[in-house]
């Protein structure tokens, strides 16, 4: 039977003379490149195998040379890119370890599976590392939250990432979640997951020892989602939903098994290398683990458990069936290894072992059905520089101004719009299905600025948040990556945190449009530049590209996961207004800009303009003073100023805090500027009244502008411009009309 | 006194327990297998939350026959403390254990949130150190914690006083806002909210600390505090 299958595939010969490498993804110099490694022409096994490696999901192949521009390295990372996840130590023989990645494309298509099987890979990401997961974020994108296929595919990517992590028993305590009509019929699904591990404890994923047994671990491979990394790595067309197949179905029960049952061999010592199988499924973990190590692999896949009847080698090594993991150890531990296994139900078969010969070598039914060299497939893939060129509209947008709108003067009424908008609004509908506190940490719930979890046994926490304005780095890529990452940062410190390192996720459209590789490699500089300054290295992070629908490209969307380290509980700090009387600080200048913001949009119904500017040194030294008088005791409240600037801020810190307030904003711009303006480098605070003098001297004397603005007072928010009402509401109200927003259009 | 927190495939607050136990009541606890066929060493079970089996039949139904399961039975018969929190109730009703069901939420979604509860029953060993109808908060944190019951085992429930917490702002449809009950005797006690997800101010809440001192407080009022040690 098997045998019959396989004769249908077609030859070598035909596979050149058809040209059929080029459906999967393989271009012709490509090819020959291939042809040149094998010194043959690839049989149909061979080609798969080589495509899926080649593709931009497994080898970067557009993006390679962007990546290296950002800065890996800091006096904490233990490990930066390269490796399953990056790693920073946090102190007392413990480092935290994180990544995030993308699942855009099979959300698209199936979006509960796809959101689910996303959140799946990369907790798989974090423990084939030896670490033991503590909490989830994400990051999402959506069309406007208008159509019934909008809502479909939000109501089930939510549904999905539930499903998962629920199940598993990891809390998903914060992320992010916008929508435009960019991102119509190219959602974004990133999931980002972080864990914790002793450094001694800290796994790489190769295959040490010549003749070393090689061990596949979790459920039998079937057909599911053949072509998975390649299908990621096209744009998606009215065809996509014919290639559904290739969406993987997940199954997180099996996860935690899985989890529990590696964590337990790790932890026991044996493990010589581990990594799971994620995109290109056997195919790429196999050939990393030879390649990391330097040897080769024989694997027998006729040993592979399998679902289905007549696999072909093909499919075995194509198929991205999720839960899945490949390990070494040697000989003599191999019954400790399979007792861990079989104690917690979960198959475990030796498929391969370790040779020196360089080569990833397939058996099948006793006859080599594929011979390639490692390095060609992990190293050799081309780099291509592509063409960049500076758009249209970014130059039509220098001469936009964007003060010429009218004077908004119903300033209630435009924040209860900017309230409601789905961007701004509560995103309770979302976070209250995903288990966020499970595994008894979460000290910050998600809805501040950034989440925190604490670590047990110590007195420190970790701060973790997701973010990146899309419409910023649209209309300006540069200035856009330079705040995503300094939002990133504002969020941590605010939350009572140390900054400590970045995981990113770039999110763009085709690179082969020279106006969509401008966009990422503005963006990357920019980002590259934030992080340099503020001290926060990449450690590593995720490319998805070809993010287009019959539009055009999605905004450029380089998500920042960001964590970082509250050194002690104490100074864990939230958005909400803690106490009648406090004094409300806002740090920081406003200026005139409102280019990208949620105001521009949702009160006047475009997206123009040059997005607020960014001083690096001004934002570090904003950072570092807010953190030493978090961390001296002076604050009560933090809140980072984003979409829909002061007035929103203001807002939400009374909303959670269910307290109301009475300010008065001194300045020279209009009214609405001054309250919607979206100026970088800006924190909200508040402060005891008997600190609030020498919280006010701390930031003076650090240069950081700080200027009164009233105090916590009441059940109203009022706000006075220039001693004139500009907003009277009462916090009840406004939070109903923040609260109400999401469900009301989801019901 | 000794504490067991069973371990099925698939429990995910086990870890969440055995540290509320240690942390709220100081005294020894233990993971327990689901394969294990001896609970005589302990005085209080506890069945924690989680996807025991992935919940893929219905929530609890796989689980009810692990071997584990009659020696919890026994341990009920035999008047030791059983207490099943969310994905230990729905076993511990699948069992037979707790009359009733627990169904999808009306929502069908799943819901995590903190929750206020009345203290209906605060005579069990569970509940004593909470006043009798006292509000407190604890965190819910499941899709299908919709308790449904007929009337007449709803009738019987009010009559024996089995009825422990009710919802102040019913969450998922449940039967009389039931968030929780125990069996006729009082020493098995059932509920959809996570006591030890609320045992510090940090997380939010305290007030899930006093059902393990409960627990304690009952042992010792049974067994003497001259045994304590």
């Amino acid at each position: 039977m098997a045998q019959q299958l396989w004769a249908k595939e077609p030859t070598a010969e035909q596979i050149a003379e058809q040209q059929i490498y080029k459906q999967m993804g393989v271009s012709d110099s490509e090819y020959e490149l291939i042809c040149g490694f094998l010194g043959r022409k690839p049989n149909y096994t061979e080609i798969g195998v080589f495509s899926v490696m080649w593709s931009e999901h497994c080898a970067y192949k557009n993006s390679k040379p962007l990546l290296r521009r950002f800065p890996t390295s800091g006096p904490r990372v233990l490990m930066g890119p390269g490796e399953g996840a990056g790693i920073v130590d946090i102190g007392d023989n413990q480092a935290v370890v994180f990544k995030i990645e993308s699942h855009n494309h099979p959300s698209a298509v199936e979006p509960y599976q796809g959101a689910a099987t996303g959140v799946g890979g990369i907790i798989r990401d974090i423990f084939s590392m030896g670490a033991r997961p503590v909490a989830i974020l994400n990051s999402l994108r959506f069309g406007k939250l208008e159509s019934d296929r909008v809502k479909y595919l939000f109501e089930n990517v939510v549904s999905g990432i539930a499903g998962y992590g629920n199940c598993i028993g990891i809390p998903t305590v914060g992320g992010e979640v916008m929508f435009d009509d960019s991102y119509d019929g190219n959602p974004l699904v990133n999931a980002m997951c972080v864990g914790i591990i002793d450094h001694d404890k800290i796994q790489r994923g190769v295959a040490k020892g010549v003749g070393n047994p090689v061990f596949y671990v979790g459920p039998p491979t079937d057909r599911d989602g053949i072509h998975g990394a390649t299908f990621a790595s096209e744009e998606l067309t009215e065809e996509s939903e014919a290639k559904r197949t290739a969406v993987q179905v997940g199954d997180p029960f099996m996860e935690k098994l899985v989890m529990e049952a590696c964590l337990e061999l790790i932890n026991s010592g044996i493990v010589l290398g581990i990594q799971d199988m994620g995109a290109a499924g056997l195919t790429c973990s196999s050939a990393e683990m030879a390649s990391k190590a330097g040897n080769g692999l024989e694997l027998y896949l006729d040993q592979v458990p399998q679902r289905e009847q007549g696999m072909t080698p093909y499919e075995m090594m194509l198929s991205e069936s999720q839960e899945r993991m490949l390990f070494v150890v040697e000989p003599q531990h191999e019954a400790q290894a399979q007792e861990i296994f079989d104690r917690w139900g979960v198959i475990c078969a030796k498929v391969g072992k370790v040779t020196d010969d360089g080569r990833l070598k397939l058996f099948h039914h006793g006859e080599v059905v594929g011979d390639m060299p490692v390095t060609a497939l992990v190293d050799e893939c081309p780099v291509y520089y592509k063409t960049s060129a500076v758009p249209a509209y970014y130059e039509q947008n220098a001469g936009i101004n964007t003060l010429r709108y009218e004077e908004v003067t119903d300033l209630g009424a435009a924040l209860k719009k900017v309230l409601g908008s789905p961007n701004v609004a509560s995103k309770a509908w979302v976070y209250n299905q995903y288990d966020h506190m499970v595994r008894t940490s979460t000290a910050v719930r998600p809805g501040s600025d950034a989440a925190v979890v604490t670590i047990h046994g110590t007195r420190k926490g970790l701060a973790m948040t997701t973010d990146c304005n899309g419409r910023f780095v649209y209309l300006d890529p540069e200035v856009g990556g330079q705040i995503a990452v300094s939002e990133a940062a504002r969020n941590i410190v605010c939350s009572g945190a140390e900054p400590l390192a970045i995981t990113d996720n770039l999110n763009f459209g085709s690179p082969e449009k020279p106006d969509i590789f401008w966009q990422m490699e503005k963006a990357v500089d920019g980002m590259a530049e934030a992080c340099r300054t503020l001290s926060t290295p990449v450690i590593g992070g995720n490319v998805s590209l070809y993010n287009e629908n019959a539009q055009g490209a999605i905004y450029p969307t380089p998500v920042v996961g960001m964590v970082g380290l509250v050194h002690d509980i104490d100074h864990i700090t939230t958005q909400a207004f803690k106490q009648e009387g406090d004094v409300i600080i806002l740090l920081g200048e406003t200026k005139a800009e409102l280019g990208g913001s949620e105001f521009q949009s949702v009160v006047h119904g475009v997206t123009e303009g040059r997005p607020p500017q960014i001083d690096l040194d001004v934002e570090k030294k904003l950072l570092s003073s807010v953190l030493e008088a978090i961390q001296a005791g002076l604050v009560q409240s933090a809140h980072d100023l984003s979409e829909g600037g002061l007035a929103v801020a203001l807002a939400e810190s009374c909303i959670s805090g269910g307290l109301g307030a009475q300010v008065n904003v001194v300045t020279d711009l209009r009214s609405d500027i001054a309250l919607f303006s979206e100026s970088q480098s800006r924190i909200l605070l508040s402060a005891a009244p008997d600190k609030a003098a020498q919280l006010q001297e701390m930031l003076v004397n650090n240069g950081v502008p700080a200027a009164v603005l009233g105090k916590v007072q009441g059940t109203d928010l009022v706000v006075n411009v220039n001693g004139q009402r500009a907003v009277s509401e009462s916090v009840n109200e406004l939070k109903r009309v923040w609260e109400d927003a999401i469900p009301c259009l989801m019901n | 006194m000794k504490f067991a927190v069973l371990v099925f495939p698939g429990s995910n607050c086990d870890i969440d327990c055995y540290k509320a136990v240690e942390e709220t009541t100081g005294e020894p606890v233990d993971y327990v297998w689901h394969t294990a066929t001896d609970l005589s060493e302990y005085d209080c079970i506890l069945v924690p939350g989680g996807f025991s089996y992935g919940d893929y039949l219905r929530c609890g139904a796989i689980a009810r026959f692990a071997p584990v399961m009659a020696e919890v039975a026994k341990a009920a018969e035999q008047g030791k403390y059983v207490l099943g929190i969310c994905n230990g109730f729905q076993i511990l009703t699948e069992a037979g254990l707790l009359p009733g069901a627990l169904r999808r939420n009306t929502s069908m979604k799943f819901i995590c949130q903190d929750s206020k509860l009345q203290v209906v029953n605060h005579t069990t060993p569970f509940t004593s150190e909470y006043a009798a109808g006292e509000e407190i908060t604890i965190p819910i944190a499941h899709g299908e914690g919709n308790y449904y019951c007929d009337e007449a085992t709803l009738e019987r429930l009010k009559a024996n006083n089995q009825i422990v917490f009710r919802y102040s702002h019913n969450p998922n449809g449940s039967t009389d806002d039931i968030a929780g009950i125990c069996n006729e005797r009082g020493n098995v006690v059932g509920m959809m909210p996570h006591p030890e997800r609320a045992v510090s101010s940090i997380l939010g809440s305290e007030d899930g600390k006093r059902m393990f001192t409960s627990i304690l407080t009952a042992w010792r009022d049974q067994y003497g505090a001259a045994t304590v040690g």
